[in-house]
């Protein structure tokens, strides 16, 4: 697929602002605006709580909820707590969790936050149902200490094994994947909820190598330390369509030894990393990885023969996915 | 009976005979049964791998698994006394040379050696040692000062099986 059928993020926000797409011209505006917040930076919010665990490694509900909404409003320049769930999703619309469960509940998208923003979204009109928390399996799902479930007026959760892929794939560069119907079929709009982890292929894993979640082939896009495939995969036009925020999981991550789960290399940074550019969220990750790998007396990814050249990738100019120019981000802790 | 009935009935029989030499010679179930190993419940059926299938137990971990030399892979979940639950995974390598490579990839932080195998350290949370062609990787979610000597025991348990 050539650049000219397909459109970026960022022109999805300006062709959405100027006549409106599928998701309605009010949820696009607010997406602009919450971008111009930041000028004409990308805006990356990481909110920490060093007080988010009430035991040595229970996470305190109470104080998800609360960092959850300080990152939300931090990005969305908002005062109360249910503006920006407002501003991504609207009543009737089935939204999609996309978590990360394939290492097991050690390094995992955490419940705590899950159920955080479940409730959140209920609260801006969700009905239970039209919230799905998905992955690529139910085993998976179950490992990570998700409770799988289909019933009516509950909350979904379920993998892709549970309804299968779709069986004409799409294609973009060097990847041709069939999607999750889960995506294409069931979801109306996602909201990206990886993890932040080192990873032995592609240096760093959060928002955008979280989609090989979504495809039937990981495996077959690994190679070249998973460049240009992460790219090209977060360039297939329902991902683009449909996946519309990300807030990363950095309660738990780990700088080594990912991306399963070795605790040896795992930290809790008890943070969150949320914004809509998924480039400037992974190069952010990259970088928070790269000073704890550093703190450790670690080599760099670059010296280690895996630095995350997908990122540089994806934001050339042939896929315009976000920005991995620090000039451009603007970075906010809270 | 008639000759065609005896030979449906010979055949079936050779069938049976086939069937459970093959089963004899399939690889050795590496996962202890549960209080095999002192202590450890087994909580979960044993899930295999092949090198088509591993990435989607460990995704791009797989990789180095496969440029070393993978065959294949166990695990399975457990649970101490009730109150360490681990994950055990065996792998088997097609060589002890590609065991001996996964095992020393990566820093060794503050691991301590221990006697397991033909070689083995473990951390607070987590045990890994190598046997021949295998390499074993204990992980466990709760640290606890038991937690160690714990991982070290199921560990056993394992190198007892493969010894087999």
């Amino acid at each position: 697929m050539s650049r000219k059928q397909g459109t970026s993020r960022r022109d999805f926000l300006k062709v959405g602002v100027a006549g409106a797409v599928a998701f309605g011209a009010t949820d696009v505006l607010a997406f602009a605006n919450g971008l111009q917040q930041g000028g004409s930076k990308s805006k990356v919010v990481i909110a920490k709580d060093a007080m988010l665990r009430s035991s040595a490694s229970a996470i305190d509900s109470t104080r998800m909820s609360a960092l959850l909404d300080r990152a939300m409003q931090t990005w969305f320049g908002s005062k109360d707590a249910l503006a920006p769930w407002r501003q991504l999703v609207r009543p009737g619309q089935v939204v999609g969790l996309k978590v990360n469960t394939i290492a097991g509940r050690g390094l995992s998208t955490n419940t705590a936050l899950v159920q955080a923003i479940t409730e959140r979204l209920q609260n801006a009109g969700i009905k239970p149902y039209d919230i799905v928390v998905w992955d690529t399996t139910g085993r998976e799902l179950e490992r990570a200490g998700f409770h799988l479930s289909s019933g009516a007026g509950k909350i979904r959760c379920m993998g892709t094994d549970a309804v299968g892929y779709e069986d004409m794939p799409e294609a973009y560069g060097s990847v041709r994947c069939r999607l999750s119907r889960i995506l294409t079929r069931i979801c109306d709009v996602v909201i990206n909820v990886p993890l932040l982890k080192d990873h032995s292929e592609a240096g760093v894993t959060l928002s955008m190598k979280n989609m090989y979640g979504v495809i039937h082939n990981p495996y077959e896009c690994h190679n070249g330390g998973c460049n240009p495939a992460v790219a090209d995969v977060n360039m297939l036009p329902t991902i683009r369509k449909k996946v519309r925020f990300t807030i990363g999981d950095a309660t738990t991550a780990c700088y080594h030894g990912g991306p399963g789960y070795s605790p040896e290399y795992a930290w809790r940074p008890d943070s969150l990393i949320v914004g809509i550019d998924p480039v400037a969220l992974d190069f952010t990750a990259w970088k928070i990885i790269e000073r704890k790998r550093a703190e450790k007396g670690l080599k760099t990814l670059e010296a280690e023969g895996r630095p995350p050249r997908y990122i540089a990738t994806a934001a050339d100019a042939r896929h315009q996915l976000g920005t991995n120019d620090p000039k451009r981000i603007s970075l906010i802790e809270v | 009976m008639s000759t065609g009935i005896r030979l449906v009935a010979i055949v079936a029989v050779a069938l049976v005979v086939i069937a459970s030499g093959c089963k004899k010679q399939s690889a050795v179930e590496p996962m202890p049964a549960s209080n095999e190993a002192a202590g450890w419940e087994k909580t979960g059926e044993t899930q295999t791998y092949t090198a088509a299938t591993l990435s989607n137990y460990i995704d791009g971990g797989a990789e180095q698994y496969l440029k070393a030399g993978f065959k294949g892979a166990s695990t399975s979940d457990y649970k101490f006394q009730g109150r360490i639950e681990a994950v055990a995974d065996v792998y088997l390598m097609t060589n002890a040379n590609a065991a001996r490579t996964i095992f020393e990839t990566g820093p060794a932080g503050d691991a301590k050696a221990v006697q397991l195998g033909d070689a083995a350290r473990t951390y607070s949370q987590s045990l890994i040692f190598r046997k021949g062609p295998f390499l074993v990787r204990i992980v466990a979610y709760q640290e606890t000062p038991e937690t160690p000597q714990a991982l070290l025991q199921l560990g056993k348990g394992i190198e007892k099986r493969l010894s087999k």
